[in-house]
């Protein structure tokens, strides 16, 4: 059998340096993998934070008349929750992954800038301090420490001057610029190297659909965000400089806010959910130890998602009262992103279909994300259709849907990849045993909390409210719901104690662990600072196995 | 079988060919210049954002509750749009004197072009002037005056950090630094061609459609 690394195994890159200039290594560095694991590192803090948040929200709405939360500390933890989850855990989960696995999956030896690299990451971190220094230093109705208290939507006209005094939304608007601007040198970082950086032989037909994927998320990026940038500045010159753009009062419109909010805001949607399509992808195949099933029709139904869902905004507005026809159009355009969405679950089970499956943790992530997913599908359709919306609108029905999509969905793959990629990362296995406790305790909270949140939403609980009344049918599922979250909150704990656990004494994972197809196990686990001693050379889409099978490698067939 | 690995800088250690050119030059493997990519990508979230805001001016003309109005108070900037767009020729010939390493001529057509790009502005500054004193049209007046500053004030700042640029390459033109970055000055000429086309789009949408 040939060679199957890039990487001359004796070769080490260990040096003991002394603790301060190795923290000084890693505020200055430049390298993509560093920069990757800061990232997810930051990620996974925010998460914790966020998921704090959330548990205290579920603790208030446990019991009716509950007085555990006042109503103004609740809507600041509303905002808080949602802000952080969107913008300080998915989008750096997207860019943290990204940056670590784009070039070693390319054959490059970092990204194409690396300097600019950086400055994303540390932009988009003093947003995220910034974000939480309002506890510290913002005014609001509230007084002096008041965070935003707006919603994750800010909906103007309700933040501006008249209605939202202090600076508590200022801190709101200006850590999400911070953090867009991050997210935007992300982004256009990660279409250059795509484009520029690819080893030779790497064509685009050739190329892992996990890049592939990060190649989408990333060209929308560019063009969803501005949107939002946009609309942030133009409330910020109606709060400083008086301007009129969501003054009501000066002919200003109502729903314009709204507009670019959710013009930025559902194609939001699909940037946090493709880097989860795109684990999924690399993870799948190997598990089901088969090539990507339709791996042409996976390109273009995510190119397909990616088009699509920047027209579809409006399905967040249809009870604001737009036209009949618009409301039709939004919904017929909403219901056809089911399409290719629905190809890539037929692509994923048409993976497993046949194959040797090997339920390892990051398959079974994987495959409660294929169950968890389809049913958010199911109730996004429903969202859809215009009447039924009207009903469930701002209930706990459509909370339940989107923490469907982006729990069951976005959180699973990205566990699963955590323990997919966590061993090229370190070095060290992640404990399967651990590994599993944490996806059956979190698939047992999961569906306990988003469950019968669906039933309290179609009973016609509002969402966002501080706590309600007894005897509307809402009290058992309510408990039920915030009882899952104690095994959410065990499920997280297992993965935190594995990820210490494993760092100090993991099982060694060699190169490759998973008899992987992709370039990132040719090298070391971890990679040396240049990835690759000699830059790679592929002719396949699985360039690793043609390293492995000279005698039946892949481009024969390709 | 042994995979053949064909790479003539394989150096381990950082690799200096990677740092110098655009992109990765192999034997039969070329791809596009990176940073020609990354500044397609940077235009690209521009002209979104730009949309934006041309998105509100359009959605609000003629819904301002009191004047002035555009029709009002508006003139044609036909001066300063014949400064930009002949600022766009000028960078281009610098650009072209700077790839034939002719350093002289690089030097010049940068200061014309810093020249006609500060007469835009100053341009930009007398309407102002003209319409706060003598209009009292400011960007709390009305629905116009919003939009109006907003949009003209984001181009107008976009040409703010294209002066910057240009005069810090004519600076290190002028201290003889400017050889072989011919590449980089490209990319900076690229993005004032950039801001060239929004004035046309804000020309159009201000002082003719809006008008």
């Amino acid at each position: 059998m040939a060679t199957t690394t890039y990487f001359p195994e004796s070769v080490g890159q260990t040096e003991a340096l002394p603790l301060p200039s190795r923290l000084h290594e890693w505020i200055v560095t430049v390298d993509h993998k560093r920069l990757g694991i800061l990232y997810i590192a930051t990620a996974l803090f925010f998460f914790a934070v966020a998921g704090v948040l959330a548990a205290l929200i579920r603790l208030q709405l446990a019991y009716p008349n509950n007085t555990f939360l006042p109503p103004d500390v609740f809507n600041r933890l509303m905002t808080m929750h949602g802000t952080t989850m969107v913008f300080l855990v998915g989008m750096p989960f997207f860019a943290g992954l990204a940056n670590y696995l784009t070039p070693l999956m390319i054959g490059a030896r970092d990204m194409a800038f690396p300097r600019l690299n950086a400055f994303g990451y540390w932009i988009f971190l003093f947003g995220g301090i910034l974000l939480y220094f309002s506890y510290v230093a913002g005014e609001g109705l509230a007084g002096h420490g008041t965070a935003p208290d707006v919603g994750w939507f800010a909906y103007a006209p309700l933040t501006e001057r008249a209605f939202s005094r202090g600076t508590s939304t200022d801190y709101w608007i200006l850590a999400i610029i911070l953090a867009g601007i991050g997210t935007t040198a992300s982004a256009i970082n990660v279409i250059a190297t795509i484009i520029s950086m690819r080893c030779k032989g790497m064509t685009l037909a050739k190329m892992p659909l996990f890049v592939w994927l990060m190649l989408v998320v990333s060209s929308m990026v560019l063009f969803i965000l501005p949107p939002l940038t946009a609309g942030q500045m133009m409330l910020l010159l109606d709060r400083y400089l008086g301007a009129h753009f969501f003054d009501t009062q000066a002919g200003g419109s109502a729903v314009l806010w709204q507009h670019f909010f959710w013009l930025f805001g559902h194609p939001e949607v699909y940037v946090l959910m493709l880097p989860g399509f795109a684990c999924a992808s690399e993870i799948i195949p190997v598990f089901s130890r088969k090539p990507m099933f339709g791996r042409a029709a996976m390109i273009g139904a995510t190119v397909a998602i990616g088009m699509v869902s920047s027209g579809v905004w409006a399905h967040h507005m249809f009870s604001v009262g737009m036209s009949t026809w618009s409301n039709v159009f939004f919904g017929a355009i909403s219901m056809v992103v089911g399409i290719p969405t629905g190809i890539k679950i037929f692509n994923w089970l048409g993976t497993m279909y046949g194959g040797k499956i090997r339920f390892d943790t990051p398959m079974l992530f994987c495959i409660a994300f294929l169950f968890q997913f389809l049913i958010a599908g199911l109730t996004g359709v429903m969202l859809a259709v215009v009447p039924f919306d009207w009903q469930v609108t701002d209930s706990y029905f459509v909370v339940a849907h989107f923490h469907y999509v982006l729990l069951g969905g976005l959180l699973f793959t990205l566990f699963g990849a955590i323990y997919y990629w966590f061993p090229k990362a370190t070095g060290k296995m992640l404990s399967e045993t651990l590994g599993k406790w944490h996806f059956w305790l979190l698939v047992i909270g999961f569906h306990l909390t988003f469950d019968t949140l669906h039933f309290a939403g179609i009973l016609g609980m509002p969402r966002r409210i501080y706590t309600y009344a007894p005897g509307r049918g809402w009290e058992t599922l309510n408990l039920i719901a915030s009882i899952g979250v104690i095994f959410q909150a065990a499920g997280v704990a297992c993965l935190i104690w594995n990820i210490i656990r494993s760092l100090r004494k993991g099982a060694p994972a060699g190169n490759d662990p998973w008899d992987a197809w992709t370039l990132e196990w040719a090298t070391t686990s971890p990679p040396p600072e240049y990835n690759f001693a000699v830059l790679p050379e592929v002719r396949s889409s699985r360039p690793l196995w043609d390293l492995k099978h000279p005698e039946d490698p892949d481009w024969r067939y390709e | 079988m042994t995979p053949s690995i064909a790479n003539e800088t394989g150096s381990i250690g950082k690799a200096d060919g990677l740092e110098q050119a655009g992109a990765i030059e192999q034997p039969g493997w070329t791809l596009p210049d990176r940073g020609r990519v990354g500044v397609l990508c940077l235009f690209a979230t521009e002209f979104a954002l730009f949309s934006i805001f041309v998105v509100a001016y359009v959605f609000y003309i003629g819904k301002s509750l009191s004047g002035p109005t555009p029709s009002q108070v508006l003139e044609l900037p036909i001066w300063a749009t014949i400064c930009l767009l002949s600022s766009s020729v000028t960078v281009a010939i610098a650009e072209r004197a700077l790839k034939g390493n002719r350093i002289q001529q690089f030097k010049f057509w940068t200061a014309a072009t810093i020249l006609l790009g500060l007469e835009f502005l100053r341009n930009t500054a007398v309407e102002w002037r003209h319409l706060i004193q003598d209009f009292h049209l400011t960007i709390t007046t009305n629905l116009f005056g919003t939009t109006f500053y907003s949009l003209v004030g984001l181009h107008a700042t976009h040409v703010a950090i294209g002066l910057t640029l240009l005069l810090l390459a004519l600076v290190l033109g002028l201290r003889g630094s400017m050889q072989g970055q011919a590449r980089r000055f490209e990319l900076l000429s690229w993005y004032w061609h950039f801001v060239d086309a929004v004035w046309v789009a804000v020309f159009t949408v201000v002082y003719v459609i809006g008008r």
